[in-house]
């Protein structure tokens, strides 16, 4: 029976007996011989019956049995037709285990799995995310060929769900389509490309993960969202961080050129796959300039320190990897005490740490250097801890340090775990070949350990006494002969055979003590080891060489021995030795020169660590663990000499056909020609400003989607491309056509099309597109003066204009802006989703937007913490028993761009079920408007339920009533925001700042504030200014400005909020917008705060 | 990533497996009982093991071996932390894990791997989530479930799970409103044979355990916070907040946790008086007939001293925002022996 092959299985023993039968019944039919089968049979019939009974519980029984035989490693396939009726169980712990079951015997059961194929494509389309994501799961984990394409409508479909946690699992998918079907490729790439443009936290991590298994070569998909992957970091789950920092790695590696001083790993920039005929101009004029870290490169090392305080010790490692591999060798130093601390942790994440500081540590032994006594061993620690710790502290030994590490190393001779002892006489010899200075005194400590009690001590001495006595022989004739006298007691075959090399290779210095020895080994060679006997042979021809007078014989007879020894090696060896030394007729030229050929000089073994050659690897992988390039290893290349143009990760660029073809540029122009041709011709001929001006072009009216949908760039443009497919219909077809140059091109032309609706009030950010973008601005009708401005100073402002431009677009429908939902910061409610959203016809637009829904702005900033203040909505008195609390969590609005979000506390204080809680009447001043959140069926008592809503306030600080209604009753409640909350944080450099604050339109309020000095510290500032208001800091130079900057919610207009210190104790608070009203409202509840104590 | 785990008890039997790919042949595992013979002590079996095929990290904890198969390149620590965390998940479900208990809820166990990895990539691993989904197993909820029909498994996407506080979730309640914080300070040290400290170290840990109704936002701050230097964070901690301020600042998870780890290389022990040096003496005695010990055995130390933190540190006040009622604070100090040896 199939137990007796594995062991493991004999230990279910008795009440398991049947199952364990099972085994067989799968293969061999049921009427087999054993009793057993019946019985197992009986078992299975049983199974059946209850799982087809009408019962849940009986259903659920069932599947918790089959569970337990699948974890048992049994085999349970032939109940499939029975379990996969039950997947449309309503039961939701029934469904579960169905769907555990699916997963585990789908691919054996291929047809009978087909069956359960569109109860998941149902699922796919339930209102419950929780729902649709474990669907988009299980019908992704199924490997049945046939459903390819059937999984690849749906990973597209999840891709552009409204839930991030269901756009997370299709990330996940992608990578099980990937294995199951590989042509599918292409295909799934324009997936990946489309996930790595969400804004979500929760997303990010898995689909770096799907890009690392799918086509981590394809890096032109990173470089426009690099800068936002370094900035979500320290907001991704742990586990998305370590893939996330591994990938950037590499990025950096073949993006930036070399902060390290020295040249020596410059060379080789072939692998520079991705470079394009433009970055070769660049080459030339860059060479000469002097190094200067790309911000870029900064950005991300300066990102990823924060997370060497992760609880996480894969974190830790990642970054300690990073800033091995890509920071300045000069901060690297802040790594060591992170990954000290993290060898207080468990054996395992020791091993793989002590691993890696061995590999640093040749390199760089300062690194550690202050932590050396960290490596000390405790007698606790199990042999292959030690044995790390050990190679550290050779690797770390110095001048300085060694003769407090010889002392400690004293204590590890002595130690009982004689493999260790045995480990430190060999590094105790390393100390000795690699310091100089103490050659002498650790050569005499090991004399001392050939008195040893413990011969593997003895022994292990002997072996390293030889390698070390082979770097200055000539001084050393007092311990040879300690040695010789050794071999009477020593019986370790290397530690003999090491003592006879050494005398063979000395004889000339122990002309006394040679011979002898060679006779006491031909008394003993037949009993000696064959590493031992060759030593003998070998010391033989030596003496034979230069003694002949004295050992002649001898040396004779012991070849007469090994003529005929058992072992060929040594017949061979002594066949050989015979022919070159003794001298008779045939023997060749050669024997002449026998005494130099054993005679010679032998260069003194290296003693290396064997941490050594394992640099080549990136740390922190499981390749270089095992020193073994492991299946997937994605090399680490080296720096490029000259950095790929750093403009392809500026955000506004709109250049994804370019990075499509990495080697020749773009050729799809031609075809796009066609339809638009003059503009198309100057994005090709300038670069990254051309690409941000065919954002800039973005003003015409349907553009305004693209704002609306809180994004940057290509992928905004695109929404808006395939969007006036649908509106306009007149540019029919360019969906299909989805290169994305394309779509700008569209956008630019819809402008000059449209005609302008160009708000005027958009001046400001109008002016500052123009800035960056002089050429398109004949087609569009905003202008102003166009100045020439530096690479990254474009590549700030453009981003800054982005936000505005948005802002200012005509107004568009609910629909639109729900195609994009890339919560930064999700609701925090399964039932706060917009179901309606889900409706089939929208399903259908969704697909055949592609690649457009997700989008990544990083023009509003993730807002500063402050604690959460919350008002009451209801009180539990008036709202006989119910209770509303809300609060504004301070994100961008999933409902519309336009929209505050707000988070509705409910809780049910009554001793029974409140049902149907939803939003009723509303009354609105004119032009507000409010997304409510869908009804709760009911509340439980003492349930408390978070939902999410939004309500457009039209930037004024007006009264939204509505009501909040039960099954039985409604409440009239309202809401009126501080006008703090009508703000979304913006980040902002300090001199577009300064440049935005003097331009026209912007209407300047001010007042004077005095306050102790106390309140005016940089962070009481900053603290009491983000209490009041939802803004942003701007980085600023001088210590006594404050500046902080905001856009209103709904119209997207700037607020930009100063705070200068001025002599005595007083201060001047500036404000700076277009909206007065807002402004000078602010002003008015900035200035007691900031006055206060 | 993670293809496949087996968790494999002292006497080498596998007594759970799961899967998340294609199904691994549990033959793979003689790899990993060759190297375990090799090692004699399960402590000594390597925790990354190649095989021709795929590759075997394990993690050994409770007497039982965590083993992950893996087949492509993956960053060994992710893997070791993961399994980590498993051990962990289930012993905050079960109260204590091992094989027994792992056997008698072999469903649950099933159930939280199932949540726990998509695809062998992390999916979620915050327990208070963990948790929503799959509700630990209690008599109480057993019997209800027997009766009602009612099920272990939620059907609602936890709140955590969406929230940018994955760690906590709404809606909890309490009627006693409490906060407990333990800084425990264990001392690492050598002291050799002539009784001068050959290294010595100080390892802290703040737990909490933290009950309290709604969404409370806490700030913790200590009289003395430049004593922290080298510091990790539970990652509900504002890392900013403290970077500037020094103050811990965060919403803290439901139940136990812990906020911080710590680390210190030296210590101000204080006066101590020459003539007077304290001493510590004992005594050992062998049983009879038990064999003569090592030559050089090390001793090692336990002691526990109540109240007193050893670095110093002490918290200066313990603050919450965001809700009104007022909760019950305590802190307990405690200092104890590490990996205190002493060489002879």
């Amino acid at each position: 029976m199939s137990s007796n092959s594995f062991p493991y299985n004999e230990q279910s023993g008795g009440g398991e007996a049947t199952e364990l039968g099972q085994e067989a019944t799968s293969t061999i039919s049921p009427s087999g011989a054993f009793g057993l089968f019946s019985s197992d049979l009986k078992k299975n019939e049983d199974l059946k019956q209850m799982l087809e009974s009408n019962k849940d519980s009986a259903k659920l029984d069932a599947m918790k049995r089959i569970v337990g035989m699948i974890a048992k490693g049994k085999n349970a396939s032939e109940l499939f037709p029975a379990v996969v009726k039950n997947v449309a169980s309503k039961n939701i712990e029934i469904k579960k285990l169905v769907y555990v079951y699916l997963v585990r015997y789908a691919e054996e059961q291929q047809d009978l799995a087909l069956l359960s194929i569109s109860t998941f494509q149902r699922a796919l389309k339930d209102p419950n995310q929780l729902i649709r994501a474990s669907a988009l799961r299980v019908l992704s984990s199924i490997r049945v060929p046939i459903i390819v394409p059937i999984m690849m409508l749906a990973i597209k479909e999840a891709s552009a769900d409204l839930s991030p946690y269901v756009r997370k699992n299709a990330a996940h998918a992608i990578q099980k389509l990937y294995s199951l079907d590989p042509e599918q490729k292409e295909m799934l790439i324009e997936v990946i490309e489309k996930l790595l443009k969400d804004k979500s936290t929760l997303v990010a991590g898995s689909v770096v993960m799907a890009f690392e298994e799918v086509c981590p070569d394809r890096i032109d998909l990173i470089h426009k969202n690099y800068r936002k992957l370094c900035n979500l970091l320290v907001d991704v789950e742990e586990w998305g961080q370590v893939v996330i920092i591994h990938m950037l790695t590499r990025y950096a590696r073949t993006q930036f050129v070399s902060p390290w001083k020295e040249g020596d790993e410059l060379e080789d920039n072939g692998k520079n796959f991705y470079e394009s005929d433009d970055d070769q101009k660049e080459k030339t004029d860059k060479k000469k300039k002097p190094y200067t870290m790309d911000p870029d490169h900064r950005l991300l090392i300066r990102n990823t320190k924060p997370l060497l305080q992760s609880r996480n010790a894969a974190v830790v490692m990642a970054v300690a990897q990073l800033y091995w591999h890509i920071s300045p060798k000069s901060e690297a130093g802040i790594i060591s005490k992170s990954l000290v601390r993290l060898l207080r942790s468990n054996r395992e994440v020791q091993y793989i740490v002590l691993q890696n500081i061995a590999t640093m540590s040749i390199q760089r032994k300062g690194m550690f250097e202050p932590y050396l006594k960290s490596f000390y061993v405790r007698s606790t620690d199990p042999t292959m801890i030690k044995t790390l710790k050990l190679e550290i502290l050779t690797n770390l030994a110095n001048e300085a340090n060694i003769s407090t590490l010889l002392r400690e190393f004293q204590t590890y001779v002595k130690s009982q775990d004689k493999q260790f002892a045995a480990a430190t006489i060999q590094t105790i010899g390393r100390c000795a070949t690699n310091i100089l200075e103490v050659t002498d005194t650790c050569l005499n400590g090991l004399v001392c350990l050939l008195s040893n009690r413990d011969e593997i001590v003895v022994a292990e001495s002997v072996v390293v006494i030889k390698k070390l006595l082979q770097m200055q022989p000539a001084q050393h004739g007092e311990i040879i002969k300690h040695m010789a006298k050794l071999l009477d007691s020593i019986t370790v075959p290397v530690a003999r055979a090491s003592i006879l090399w050494l005398i063979g290779e000395n004889c000339e210095r122990v002309p006394k003590i040679a011979p002898d020895v060679l006779r006491k080994m031909a008394k003993s060679f037949t009993s000696e080891d064959d590493l031992v006997k060759l030593q003998i042979l070998n010391l033989g021809a030596k003496l034979y060489l230069t003694n002949s007078k004295q050992t002649k014989l001898l040396t004779q007879y012991i070849l007469n021995l090994g003529k005929y020894d058992q072992n060929y090696d040594i017949r061979d060896r002594t066949r050989f030795i015979r022919q070159l030394i003794v001298p008779n007729v045939k023997s060749g030229a050669l024997s002449k020169y026998a005494k130099k050929i054993f005679l010679a000089q032998k260069p003194a073994p290296l003693l290396e660590s064997p941490f050594k050659d394992r640099d080549h690897f990136q740390l922190g992988t499981l390749s270089h663990t095992l020193n073994i390039k492991a299946t997937g290893y994605l090399e680490l290349s080296n720096w490029p000499e000259v950095a790929p143009d750093p403009s392809v990760r500026n955000v506004e660029v709109i250049e994804l056909a370019k990075e499509w073809t990495p080697a020749g540029k773009a050729k799809q122009e031609n075809s796009a020609k066609k339809f638009y041709s003059e503009s198309e011709e100057e994005e090709d001929s300038s670069d990254s400003s051309s690409d941000s001006e065919s954002e800039s072009g973005s003003e015409s009216g349907e553009q305004g989607e693209s704002g609306e949908e809180g994004d940057s760039n290509e992928d905004s443009s695109e929404d808006s491309s395939s969007e006036q497919d649908s509106e306009s219909g007149r540019e029919s077809g360019l969906e299909n056509k989805r290169t994305a140059k394309r779509n700008s091109k569209a956008k630019g032309k819809s402008d000059s099309e449209d005609g302008e609706k160009e708000n005027e009030k958009s001046k400001t950010s109008d002016s500052s597109n123009d800035e960056s973008s002089s050429i398109e601005d004949s087609s569009s009708d905003s202008e102003s003066e166009s100045e020439p401005e530096s690479e990254s100073e474009s590549r700030r402002v453009t981003k800054e204009k982005e936000k505005k431009t948005k802002q200012d677009r005509t107004p568009l429908t609910k629909d639109v802006s729900l195609l994009d939902l890339d919560d930064f910061n999700p609701v925090s409610t399964p039932v706060a989703l917009p179901t309606p959203a889900l409706s089939p016809s929208l399903m259908a637009d969704l697909e055949g937007l592609h690649l457009s829904t997700s989008s990544s702005v990083i023009s509003v900033s993730t807002p500063a913490f402050v604690p959460t203040k919350t008002h009451v909505l209801l009180h539990r008195m008036s709202g006989k028993g119910l209770a509303a609390h809300y609060f504004f969590p301070r994100q961008p609005c999933i409902f519309g761009d336009k929209m505050v979000s707000i988070q509705i506390t409910l809780n049910n204080t009554t001793d029974r079920k409140i049902e149907n809680i939803h939003i009723g009447e509303k009354k609105l001043p004119i032009g507000m408007k409010m997304h409510v959140f869908n009804p709760i069926d009911s509340l439980e008592p003492e349930g408390s339920i978070t939902v999410s809503m939004g309500i457009d306030f039209c930037d004024s600080t007006q009264t939204a009533s509505f009501q909040l209604c039960t099954k039985d009753d409604c409440f009239n409640v309202n809401i009126q925001p501080p006008v703090g909350e009508l703000l979304l944080p913006v980040a902002m450099s300090e001199k577009d700042f300064k440049k935005e604050q003097v331009l026209t339109g912007m209407n300047e309020t001010s007042a004077v504030i005095i306050a102790a000095p106390q309140n005016f510290t940089p962070s009481v500032i900053f603290q009491k200014v983000v209490n009041v208001a939802n803004v942003g800091a701007v980085p600023s130079g001088q210590d006594n400005i404050h500046r902080f900057a905001a856009k209103t919610v709904h119209s997207g207009s700037l607020m930009l909020v100063t705070v200068e210190l001025k002599e005595g104790s007083t201060a001047q608070l500036i404000i700076n917008t277009e909206k007065t009203v807002i402004g000078s409202v602010l002003l008015r509840e900035l200035k007691p705060v900031l006055s206060q104590g | 990533m993670i293809h496949s785990l087996f968790l494999i008890n002292s006497s080498g039997d596998i007594f759970l497996e799961k899967h998340w790919k294609s199904v691994v042949s549990r033959s793979v595992c003689d790899y990993f009982f060759e190297a375990q013979e090799r090692a004699t002590e399960a402590e000594n079996v390597p925790p990354v093991i190649p095989t021709p095929h795929h590759y075997l990290l394990s993690v050994y904890r409770h007497k039982i071996f965590f083993v992950a198969v893996i087949q492509t390149e993956v960053p060994p620590l992710f893997v070791i932390e993961f399994l980590h965390r498993v051990v962990d998940t289930f012993q905050d479900y079960f109260g204590v894990c091992s094989e027994p208990v792992i056997k008698d809820n072999v469903v649950v166990v099933y159930e939280v791997l199932e949540e726990m990895l998509d695809n062998g990539f992390p999916l979620a691993t915050e327990s208070n989530i963990l948790k929503e989904l799959i509700k630990p197993p209690t008599i109480l909820r057993t019997v209800v479930n027997t009766i009602t029909g009612s099920t272990n498994v939620g059907d609602q996407l936890p709140t955590g799970q969406l929230s940018v506080v994955p760690w906590r979730r709404t809606g909890v309640k309490y009627t006693n409103n409490e906060a407990y914080f333990d800084v425990i300070e264990e001392i690492d040290a050598i002291i050799d044979k002539s009784g001068s400290t050959i290294t010595a170290e100080i390892q802290g840990v703040i737990d909490a355990c933290v009950k309290l109704t709604g969404m409370p936002d806490l700030t913790l701050s200590f009289m003395n916070p430049r004593l922290l230097d080298d510091v990790s964070f539970h990652p509900c901690v504002r890392f900013k907040r403290w970077e500037s301020e020094r103050i811990l600042s965060f919403i803290p998870p439901d139940g136990n946790f812990r906020l911080l780890s710590y680390h210190m290389l030296s210590w101000d022990v204080g006066k101590i008086n020459p003539q007077k040096l304290p001493s510590l003496k004992g005594t050992m005695s062998l049983q009879a007939g038990a064999s003569k010990p090592d030559e050089n055995p090390t001793i090692n130390l336990q002691f526990k001293i109540q109240q007193l933190a050893i670095s110093g540190l002490k918290v200066n006040r313990l603050d919450m925002y965001g809700e009104k009622y007022k909760p019950f604070k305590g802190i307990k100090y405690m200092t104890k022996a590490g990996k205190f040896q002493v060489r002879t």
